[in-house]
Formats: C-alpha cells, sequence, structure tokens
C-alpha cells in the first residue's frame, strides 16, 4: 500500500446496458487522506460507477487501482477485502438487531456468536472513541434516530477495516444539524488518513466538505477540480453543461380569499400512535405556504389526509365546503374532483406505477376524466396518448416517448410526468411533497418556475420540503413542523437557517399562533 | 440488470422452458425402460394430427381457457386465485340446476341460462374469501385453497343426498333432458366436414374464445381494468389515486370465480351432460399453470389452454396405445409447469448469458 500517493485510480472505466453508456471512459484519481466529492445530475452514471467499484457491476472496459495495485471487484466480497466500504442512501440495516449484531453481520469470526461480539464490542468501542461516533452498542436500531443510524452504517464499515469509505447522498435524510455532525465525523476519518468518496447532487455539501471535486454529466466525467478553487455556480454549469439559475426569481406574492382552511388536524397511525397533533392553518390564493422539518415529523401524514389517502379528525375547508376526512368523499377521487391536485412525496411508490408506461401514469388518478374517455365503456387510449405527448412536450420530459415505461425514465423525468400530471390540472389547492427529491438541477429550475408560475396564477400551494433551501426561496410564508405540530410561522425574509434549524429540532424561543 | 429483447421474453423463454421439460420428461420414459420417440410420436398423433385428436385436445383447451382466464384476471390485481377448482365445480351446480329443472325450449336458451347461472355460482363462491381479503385481510391463497375443498365435500354432498335420482347408485345427478344437448363441433355445418367423427369439443369453445377477448377488452382498454392493474401493481399508489382497495378485490374476484365458475358449460353441460362428483378433475389447478405460462395475456392463456390441451389429450393416447402409464402424463405436465412457472427465472438468465455473448462488447474489465 506505501506506493502510490492515490487511495483509488479509475482508468478507461465503460459500463454500458444495452444501448445505454452509462459510463463512458472515466477516470479519476483520488489522493488518499481526502474528502473527494462525486456530483452530477440524476441518469449522470454516478450510481453505476460506485457500483462498479463495490462489485455489483462488472465495467466492459477499463481498470481499478486500489493503492496503486490493479485489483479486480467482480462482487461486493471483494471490495470489502479491498478496503473499500459503501454507506448507502438507503441503509442496510437490521431493524430489529442491535447496533452489535448489525455491525458484526456478515462479518462473524465463527459459528458461536459470543467471541464475535465481545470482540466486536471492543472494537466499537475504539471505533467509537477515535472517531467521535457515539453510538449506544446495544440499543435496537429502530429505536436509533437517522442520524445515528448511519453512524452504524459508518461503523459496519469501518469494522471490515474500511480504508475507502464512499457515502451515496448521505444528507437526504438528516438534518441541518445532523448533517454538521456527519462532516465534523468525516473530517475526523480524514484526519486519521482514510479516504471518502462524497456522492451528491447538492452543491452545498460539496463546497463545504471536500477537497476535490469531480463533475458527471451524461456518463462522462466532464471535470475535475479543486474545491478550494471553484464555485457553485460553476459546478452547477458543469454538470448541466449551461448556465443554471440557482436562486429562484419571483415576484412579491398576492393573496387573494382563504382557499384552504385547516382546524385541529389530527391522525393516528395504525399502531394508534398520534401522529398529526392538531394542526391548524389558512392558505390563500396565490400563496405558498412552506412547510419545514426533518422527515417523519408529520408532514407525510398532513399531505396524505388533505389528499385523502389516510383518515383524520378536524376540520378542513376547501373554498368554504367542509371535506369529509373519513369514510365516504375521504378518497383520492373525491379530493380531485374537489379541486386539490396533489404531487405526492414519495414519486415511486405513490406518484407513478413504475411498470405503467408514461401515458397511463398520466391518467393515475384522472382515469374518470370525461376526455379520457370513448364512450361509456371504454377508455380512450389514443386520447390519453395525445394528451401525454402534450405534456409531455410542454414539460420537456425526456426522452419524449407516451409509450415508455416509468421505470424507464431518470428520476427527473418521472418527477416531470408526475408534475405534468398535476400541475395542469387547474386545481384550486395544490399539494407538492419533496418537488426536487433526486431530481437533478436543470429539472429543479424548471419545477421551481413552474410552482411559482401557478402561485401568480392565484392558486394555493402547500409546499412540503426537507430541502430547507426550496422551502425558503419558495415559500411565501414559512411554518415548521416538529412532532406532529406546527412550531410557529415565519416570514422567509426575517428569518434564517439557523433559526429554522433550531425550529426543526423542537427548540422554540417564543411561542406564536396565526 | 441486463434484459432480454421483448420477442425474446415472449418467445423464447416458454419455449427452452418446454425443451427442458421434454427432455427431462423423455428421461424418465427411457428410466422406466420405454421409448421416448415413441411416446412424443403417439402424443403428437393421437392429439393434434387428426381431426378427431383435435376434437378432444380442443374441449380440455376449452377448459383451461376458463380456468386460465381466470387466475389471469385476479392476478392482474395482485389476487392468486388458487380456488379455480371450486369455483368450477360450483359452476357445475349451477349448471345441473339450470339444466335440470327449467324445460327449456332450445339449447341456445339453455346455454345462456346455465352460463349466466354457472358464472354467477363461481362468483358467490369466490367472493366469499374476496371478502375475506378485502375487510379481515385473510390471505386470498389459504381461503381459495380451503374453499376448494368445501366445495368438493358440498357437491358430494349435494349428489348423494338430494340431486341423486332414487335408485341410482354413483353420486350423480340425473342425465339432462335431451333439449340442453349442446352441438359438438361435429354437429355444426361446415365444421362438421372437418370432424366427422364425435367430438367432445363443443361451441362452448367459441364462448371461451369470446370471453378471452372480453378479458383483453376489460384489461387493458376499460376504467376497471386499469384500476385494477394499477392497484395489482402498487396498492400504495392506489390509495393516491383513490382507488378503493376493497371494491377492485371483491369485483376482480367475482370476474375470477365467474370465469372458472363458466368453465362448467363445457364439461358438464357440453360433455357429461350431468353433474359428477369430481366434475372439475384438476382444470381450475391447470388453468394456474396455463396463465402463469400465458404470462397473464389472454391471447397467451389461450395458447398456454392448447398447449395442456395437448398434453391431456396427448397423454391419454399414451395411456391407450403404449405401455407407458397414463400417469406419465401427470409427470409431463408437472415438468411442464415447473419449467414454464417455477423454473421460469433460470431459463431468463441463462438466455440472458447466451445473448450477451453474442452482443459486440469492449474486453479487459477490471
Amino acid at each position: 500500500m506505501e506506493n502510490g500517493a492515490y487511495a483509488i485510480e479509475l482508468k478507461g472505466i465503460s459500463k454500458a446496458f444495452g444501448p445505454v453508456q452509462a459510463n463512458r471512459d472515466i477516470n479519476i484519481a483520488v489522493p488518499k487522506g481526502t474528502i473527494h466529492g462525486i456530483i452530477g445530475e440524476n441518469g449522470a452514471g454516478k450510481s453505476t460507477l460506485m457500483s462498479i467499484l463495490y462489485g455489483f457491476y462488472r465495467a466492459d472496459a477499463g481498470q481499478i487501482l486500489i493503492g496503486g495495485k490493479p485489483t479486480a471487484i467482480p462482487d461486493s466480497q471483494s471490495a470489502i477485502r479491498a478496503g473499500i466500504g459503501m454507506v448507502f442512501q438507503h441503509f442496510k440495516l437490521v431493524q430489529n438487531f442491535t447496533v452489535l449484531e448489525n455491525v458484526i453481520l456478515g462479518a462473524e469470526d465463527g459459528p458461536m456468536l459470543n467471541s464475535s461480539l465481545a470482540k466486536a464490542r471492543k472494537v466499537l468501542a475504539d471505533l467509537s472513541r477515535e472517531y467521535d461516533l457515539d453510538v449506544d452498542p446495544d440499543a435496537l436500531v429502530e429505536d436509533l434516530s437517522v442520524g445515528h443510524q448511519q453512524r452504524v452504517e459508518i461503523l459496519k464499515a469501518l469494522y471490515r477495516q474500511a480504508d475507502i469509505l464512499i457515502l451515496d447522498e448521505p444528507t437526504g435524510v438528516l438534518t441541518p444539524a445532523e448533517a454538521d455532525h456527519l462532516f465534523r465525523i468525516l473530517k475526523g476519518l480524514k484526519e486519521q488518513g482514510k479516504t471518502i468518496i462524497l456522492i451528491t447532487h447538492k452543491l452545498r455539501e460539496i463546497m463545504e466538505a471536500t477537497d476535490n471535486v469531480s463533475v458527471m454529466r451524461r456518463g462522462t466525467m466532464v471535470d475535475t477540480v479543486k474545491t478550494a478553487e471553484t464555485s457553485p455556480e460553476q459546478l452547477a454549469e458543469l454538470m448541466v453543461g449551461r448556465k443554471v439559475l440557482l436562486e429562484v426569481e419571483k415576484g412579491p406574492a398576492r393573496p387573494g380569499d382563504v382557499v384552504l382552511a385547516v382546524q385541529d388536524l389530527r391522525v393516528k397511525d395504525e399502531h394508534g400512535v398520534e401522529r398529526l397533533k392538531g394542526v391548524s392553518f389558512e392558505i390563500r390564493a396565490g400563496e405558498i405556504l412552506g412547510i419545514a422539518g426533518v422527515a417523519g415529523n408529520g408532514q407525510s401524514e398532513l399531505m396524505e389526509a388533505l389528499g385523502g389517502m389516510i383518515r383524520a379528525t378536524g376540520t378542513v375547508i376547501l373554498k368554504g365546503q367542509p371535506l369529509p376526512l373519513s369514510g365516504k368523499g375521504a378518497d383520492g377521487q373525491s379530493r380531485r374532483r374537489a379541486g386539490i391536485a396533489h404531487v405526492p412525496e414519495d414519486r415511486h411508490h405513490h406518484g407513478l406505477i413504475l411498470d405503467f408506461t408514461a401515458w397511463e401514469n398520466i391518467a393515475f388518478g384522472y382515469f374518470n376524466e370525461p376526455e379520457y374517455q370513448k364512450n361509456r365503456l371504454l377508455m380512450d387510449n389514443a386520447a390519453i396518448r395525445a394528451d401525454t405527448a402534450k405534456k409531455m412536450e410542454t414539460f420537456d420530459v425526456r426522452p419524449p416517448i407516451p409509450g415508455l415505461a416509468a421505470k424507464s425514465f431518470s428520476g427527473g423525468n418521472q418527477q416531470k410526468i408526475v408534475v405534468a400530471r398535476e400541475f395542469e390540472q387547474d386545481p384550486d389547492l395544490l399539494l407538492v411533497g419533496q418537488p426536487t427529491r433526486g431530481v437533478d438541477i436543470g429539472a429543479i429550475e424548471f419545477i421551481h418556475k413552474q410552482l411559482i408560475a401557478l402561485r401568480d396564477a392565484g392558486k394555493a400551494v402547500l409546499l412540503v420540503s426537507v430541502e430547507l433551501d426550496e422551502i425558503m426561496s419558495l415559500s411565501d410564508r414559512i411554518a415548521v413542523m416538529f412532532d406532529g405540530r406546527l412550531m410557529g410561522f415565519r416570514d422567509p425574509e426575517k428569518t434564517d437557517e439557523r433559526e429554522l434549524g433550531l425550529l426543526m429540532a423542537g427548540i422554540t424561543g417564543k411561542e406564536e399562533a396565526a | 440488470m441486463e434484459r432480454l429483447p421483448r420477442w425474446a421474453d415472449v418467445t423464447l423463454v416458454p419455449l427452452v422452458s418446454l425443451i427442458l421439460a421434454f427432455a427431462i420428461a423423455a428421461l424418465v420414459i427411457l428410466a422406466i425402460g420405454q421409448d421416448p420417440w415413441e411416446a412424443i410420436t403417439v402424443m403428437v398423433e393421437g392429439s393434434v394430427m387428426n381431426a378427431y385428436g383435435w376434437g378432444y385436445t380442443l374441449y380440455y383447451a376449452t377448459s383451461f381457457i376458463f380456468t386460465g382466464l381466470a387466475v389471469c384476471v385476479a392476478f392482474h390485481a395482485s389476487m392468486f386465485n388458487i380456488g379455480g377448482e371450486g369455483q368450477a365445480l360450483l359452476g357445475g351446480l349451477g349448471v345441473a340446476l339450470v339444466c335440470l329443472f327449467i324445460p327449456w325450449p332450445h339449447w341456445s336458451l339453455a346455454l345462456l341460462a346455465a352460463t349466466v347461472s354457472a358464472a354467477a355460482f363461481g362468483a358467490i363462491w369466490a367472493a366469499i374469501p374476496a371478502y375475506l381479503q378485502a375487510k379481515r385481510g385473510s390471505h386470498i391463497v389459504i381461503t381459495t385453497i380451503m374453499f376448494n375443498y368445501i366445495a368438493a365435500s358440498l357437491l358430494q354432498y349435494l349428489l348423494v343426498n338430494t340431486l341423486k335420482p332414487v335408485g341410482q347408485a354413483d353420486p350423480a345427478s340425473a342425465n339432462f333432458p335431451p333439449a340442453t344437448h349442446l352441438p359438438a363441433l361435429n354437429d355444426i355445418p361446415l365444421l362438421n366436414l372437418i370432424f366427422t367423427k364425435a367430438v367432445p369439443a363443443n361451441v362452448t369453445l367459441f364462448i371461451a374464445l369470446a370471453m378471452a377477448a372480453l378479458v383483453w377488452v376489460l384489461l387493458w382498454h376499460t376504467r376497471l381494468g386499469y384500476q385494477i392493474r394499477a392497484f395489482g401493481k402498487s396498492e400504495a399508489g392506489a390509495r393516491y389515486a383513490g382507488i378503493n382497495p376493497t371494491y377492485i378485490i371483491m369485483v376482480v374476484m367475482l370476474i375470477s370465480g365467474g370465469l372458472a365458475g363458466m368453465m362448467a358449460i363445457n364439461n358438464v353441460m357440453g360433455e357429461a351432460e350431468r353433474l359428477l362428483g369430481n366434475s372439475a378433475s384438476g382444470a381450475g389447478f391447470i388453468g394456474i399453470a396455463v396463465a402463469l405460462m400465458g404470462r397473464n395475456h389472454p391471447l397467451g392463456v389461450v395458447l398456454a389452454a392448447l398447449l395442456f390441451g395437448f398434453l391431456f389429450q396427448g397423454g391419454a393416447e399414451l395411456g391407450l396405445w403404449t405401455k407407458i402409464p397414463i400417469e406419465m402424463r401427470i409427470v409431463v405436465q408437472g415438468l411442464v409447469i415447473l419449467f414454464t412457472g417455477a423454473l421460469d427465472m433460470m431459463v431468463r438468465m441463462l438466455l440472458v448469458r447466451i445473448f450477451a455473448l453474442f452482443r459486440p462488447r469492449a474486453m479487459g474489465a477490471a
């Protein structure tokens, strides 16, 4: 390992899936003991590249050098032996195992667990101390916060003696404070000589945490630059291939009548636990109310209750008409008829049927629309296709093929299909959850513009996002959600990330209501 | 990961599966000291090389189309209806009641009524497991299997205690009146030029084919079919779209049970012309294999039903003309089901590898 100043070198890596060239002649050299960012739009080939590094895919061509030595990585066991550890975006932890059991899973020394557990306990204690990775080894994973679960993933990799740590979109589920902590941990690991590869689409994190950054676009490595010598604007331009507006341009809001009035909305989950603990607010026409908060504090329940997906109690009045919150009329079809369009938070599970074609997805939720029917019995598939082609053009969905399965589109284009469907319904109220999650910069810019255009057209918009930047730049008013309650309302002009971050963690300076 | 071209997925995978199944069947025949070539010759000659053989092959295929469609429709809603057998038995009861107790002036009216009645009985039998699934979360696979046994017992009870004519020894209903006799293929003008001898295949074949077309229209051209498929692909998505799960489960199982029940117009009304205890004779289960092999597409179901019709008829011929026991057809069917259903992925992976060999690619992977 002494020869070579690079922890990992990739030379001429190419990988094709059928006609799609996911990686084309990729060259990267990551110096030892640095944090190396890899940034790129969705579908740029970052995940494919990391999957090759971790042995999930085999490259069609090219070479991987670990510590200067050419290394074959046919499977993930070889990757682990080569000293590569991976922290996935979606954690691979057994929820009802303890931290210790999770750490040794797959790395047991022998058939009896006790000796492995004892050894692991000691190693874990050392690791925790050394890297400021504080986790209770006997806690059940399901009881840990998301940030702590992520630390368990990192510990798992370190326990397997990883020298190179790959993190895939690690901050997607973290609060700003947790993300800061993660970056402190990563810096500590770097100082101990570990090499870290950080895959993200967030420019801010790249600027904050990395030493060097490589930019990918459409399967190729566009450039590798020193982070200190670049700017977010330059990186965005490299990623997209054109100048990008990072700031949302919008005029002042001109709020009209109250469109939605919510009083004391409560939701219980299937275990009888109250997830929404009495939420009240109003949204006016031509106004965006942004709900900030860490995922899992009741935002999903709020959206789903308003969208007719789950039962709730309280009062919801849409344009003067009370909406049923349980029983008959409390379903997605009734909500759509009442004038509510809904871009759901989870496009894979709710917003789209991935196995359906694009045109079938354009009719999803709107299959009863008169213009989609040929007669009383038959649907007019040709009309839906034509409508889909039109919407695909308006929203620049690529490739513009109505007959293509939804799963074959990139994340950004999938989201554009959902957004096209919902935005074009001319709703009174638009529920928008995580509109740009997993969406590339070019599409983010587009979706934000459309959202502002809808606001200016006099629609009421309820926006839920875990991206604080997005909430701050789009909203006309901001409410922060914590533990099923709204922690008060803020004017985006008169607040900052620090104040919102504190509210997101449940810490209030002053109580207020609106 | 890597995928097969669509044409290969639809044609090559079942074809290779079949060849593998037959190859192993040949080994089994060899192992019992018989000649596999003779076996396949007898099977082919007895089932598809002459009109008489086709008359039987099509008769079996008709039943399998109904039960295959039943499984296919339910499958699109992610409901695995294993209860085709019981639903077909109940359908038989529906046919028998209509034929025995109403004096029909013409067979066509009797057929219409019997079809509706068979479908209704099958649907009701499927409705109970459907309700339990929709409202109570009782798994449909378990309940429909159990309902097969209940149906068999119920039928046995009715045959022995109420439907059996006085003085008759075997547990079967009285013969249906002659007015309910359905034209076999050899009774139909023009077709009787081909089918010169009496065959069991009858007009219900056309009803089966019409049902296949209707199922296709239902699934891909109606709102209900759209909702069925959406619900089947993603229950969470269906909730978002406002599709009522209870409604879909109930409706799809009623249709499925109805199709399975309709099978009885072929075997009970068209062939036996009285109700027997084991009238469905396994066709309900074959329907599962037919739907699997037919990729849950009505056209595929029709083709797969023909294949299984061939296996049934050819297997019977084996027992008739060779020393190979008739049970051999169960072995062959079992192998076909195993390869086309359960081991489908294995064959697909194999083909993916073979396809990869012929694909131009750069060498020297890391």
